[in-house]
């Protein structure tokens, strides 16, 4: 019988995560989960729970704390025609298995000239807030844009988190798939049904004429309110959400900036040779408009990140600075405009520890 | 092939052992010979010297057995029957290469024969080959996983994090280091606190052994063994250090210059297994195997370079 598919159904982002990733174990023997804490009774974040007692531990793995052994140990298992899906707590514990992820995972399909596929996952989360300080909040997404062999994707609603886990497990390739904790607890209507959300393929969230704004991950949330802001300035912000970061869909944003004229790139992250750099290069490459387009980058304050929630709020971009920007580059200099403050209940209400 | 009640001084086993040998080392010393003309453009790191460690596992395996080596992997891509058309081809940077022309050397695989793949970056396998053997688990396939590796790798901290995991799941692995003592020109002993690589792997709970001889059929015979245990009665993972010697220098055809200090007590595996091998014997396999080299480096000479279109292919799967 097919199962219901009520579309106005609305989930957490991370029981959407949770929900596609019971519904791909079901479907194919050869999806398993590995990570340390997987199958503890928090289960990243709700992410994971109840999968080990619906499939067992051979399928939900807790794992010995050796991240650069459980990189290779997916990547073997995908070789032997397995589907891994590698869980890191936070992004950050990521940089003790870049050997197996860059000089392994990325390259075997290519460097072995087809003979095998490394079709794994790894599912890595960006911690914010409540002092998570400077090993527990990096997003160093754009890393992996750089190296050919991976592809990327940071979903930020419910329903893109569980149609591109989809796509990413049913994936030939390593596929980094990046979380923010902030967007855990979000809300939002998704089908009960298994689909995909593509890769290459970005979603216009709200459209308008006098600028384009691009937002990665979290930051795409404060782009929205940012353009809430603006709209009561009278500006209409078209604001793209890429998802796909590897491939990335840049036709869409260049049709939008075709149309603006104005382009602005927040990303969840550090600016210099960071995804924003690499949008912006895309566009200048391949806009076809003739008239000067504006153009400005936003991103994490280029320092470490520091824990005092005072510090913090000034190393984040927040929506009244996206907005202020915005206005200030369309009217190309600096104003006295200020914006309404929209709340972020996501951060202020954030309780730790973790 | 088959696995149980070897008689170890049987005929067969010696003359298949020794053509092994013979065949992987004439193949590597031709390659020494060609590399000064420069038609191999791939850095080669030969294995002459310890093709019996590599030659007496793979003759214990069977076919879909997956082993997973290193950069030094001829002898155990020959070892283990992948193509030697193939693989001169890709010495020679040639489409008709076992991966097209992008691999080179260092990352020859044969997936038909279960030469799953040698990586470059030292230990970069191991975690691999674990998690091969976990698949195997999860199925439940009656086949086995070697790694093999060298003492440097295990120096590396994959290499403990992954015998833990092994030990911790008991996996359906055999993990062989290729003890030739050396990392490039630095010693064992200036690297390691103490030159006791079994015992380090035994305090994982596994059941870890040294094999001192060099020798084909010793090393024969304890795979043969550990396979049985592991396939018979689940008793993975288990480990081994074989002792064994490379007599050209780290990369490149040359010898090396510090030979002199080549270990009296470490064997040549193809002088010892002459000794049991009929004149008759090897004057067949000497001309076998001349012939299939000849061939082989007459297809890499003639076959084409990969076409332009060809560097954008297999990026992505």
């Amino acid at each position: 019988m097919p199962k219901s598919n009520r579309r106005d159904r609305s989930i957490t982002y991370a029981s959407a995560i949770n929900e596609a990733t019971r519904q791909l174990m079901a479907q194919d023997d050869s999806v398993f989960v590995l990570g340390i804490g997987v199958d503890d009774p928090r289960g990243i974040y709700g992410t994971t729970s109840n999968l080990s007692s619906e499939f067992g531990q051979d399928r939900v793995v807790n794992m010995p704390l050796a991240e650069d052994a459980i990189t290779g140990i997916a990547s073997g298992s995908s070789m032997a025609g397995m589907r891994p899906i590698v869980v890191h707590e936070r992004m950050d514990f990521m940089l003790l298995a870049m050997n197996q992820l860059i000089n392994v995972a990325a390259k075997s399909h290519y460097m072995y000239g087809g003979a095998v596929k490394v079709p794994m996952v790894v599912r890595s989360i960006i911690g914010r807030s409540w002092g998570q300080g400077a090993q527990h909040s990096q997003a160093l997404h754009s890393f992996f844009m750089h190296i050919p062999g991976l592809k990327v994707i940071a979903p930020t609603t419910p329903h893109d988190a569980k149609g591109a886990l989809v796509a990413s497990v049913r994936d030939d390739n390593p596929v980094i798939f990046v979380e923010h904790r902030m967007l855990h607890n979000y809300k939002g209507q998704v089908p009960e049904n298994l689909y995909e959300v593509p890769f290459g393929k970005a979603r216009v969230l709200r459209t308008g004429g006098d600028i384009t704004i691009v937002g990665i991950s979290h930051a795409m949330v404060e782009c929205i309110r940012a353009a809430k802001s603006l709209a009561a300035a009278s500006i209409s912000a078209e604001v793209i959400d890429p998802i796909s970061l590897s491939p990335i869909d840049v036709q869409t944003i260049c049709e939008s900036v075709e149309k603006t004229g104005n382009l602005l790139i927040v990303d969840n992250g550090w600016t210099p040779c960071g995804a924003s750099a690499e949008i912006m290069s895309l566009v200048i490459e391949n806009v076809q408009r003739q008239d000067k387009v504006k153009m400005k980058r936003m991103g994490f304050e280029f320092v470490t990140s520091p824990t005092s929630k005072i510090l913090e709020d000034l190393y984040y971009p927040d929506s009244r600075r996206i907005a202020k920007n915005a206005y200030d580059l369309i009217m190309g200099k600096k104003t006295d405009w200020e914006p309404d403050v929209q709340e972020s209940p996501e951060i202020d209400e954030f309780k730790g520890p973790f | 092939m088959k696995n149980k009640n070897i008689n170890l001084n049987s005929i067969e086993l010696i003359n298949n052992l020794y053509k092994s040998i013979y065949r992987i080392r004439t193949i590597e010393e031709k390659i020494a010979l060609i590399y000064p003309t420069d038609q191999i453009k791939s850095p080669v790191h030969l294995s002459i010297g310890q093709e019996a460690v590599t030659v007496g596992a793979c003759a214990a395996l069977v076919e879909t057995d997956i082993v997973f080596g290193t950069y030094r992997g001829h002898s155990l891509y020959l070892a283990k029957g992948g193509d030697l058309k193939g693989m001169m081809a890709e010495l020679y940077g040639k489409s008709t290469g076992v991966a097209g022309g992008k691999g080179g050397s260092m990352h020859l695989i044969d997936t038909s024969r279960g030469v799953m793949g040698m990586s470059a970056v030292v230990a970069t396998t191991i975690p691999q080959a674990a998690g091969y053997a976990y698949a195997f688990k999860l199925r439940k396939q009656k086949n086995i996983v070697v790694s093999f590796f060298g003492d440097g790798a295990t120096e590396e901290g994959v290499f403990h994090e992954t015998l833990n995991f092994a030990a911790l799941k008991k996996l359906p692995m055999i993990f062989v280091c290729e003890n030739n003592q050396y990392a490039v020109l630095s010693h064992q002993s200036e690297r390691q606190s103490s030159s006791n690589i079994t015992e380090r792997a035994s305090v994982y709970g596994m059941h870890s052994e040294k094999i001192d001889q060099n020798d084909a059929q010793a090393i024969y015979e304890k795979i043969n063994w550990a396979r049985n245990q592991i396939v018979e009665k689940g008793e993975g993972p288990i480990f081994f250090e074989c002792m064994t010697e490379r007599y050209r220098e780290h990369v490149g055809p040359n010898e090396r210059d510090d030979i002199k200090t080549r270990s009296a007590e470490i064997n040549d595996p193809l002088e010892q297994l002459s000794k049991l091998v009929s004149y008759d014997f090897k004057e067949g396999v000497s001309k076998e195997v001349d012939l299939e080299l000849n061939e082989a480096i007459d297809f890499a000479d003639k076959s084409s370079f990969p076409s332009n279109d060809t560097l954008y292919q297999d990026v992505y799967a």
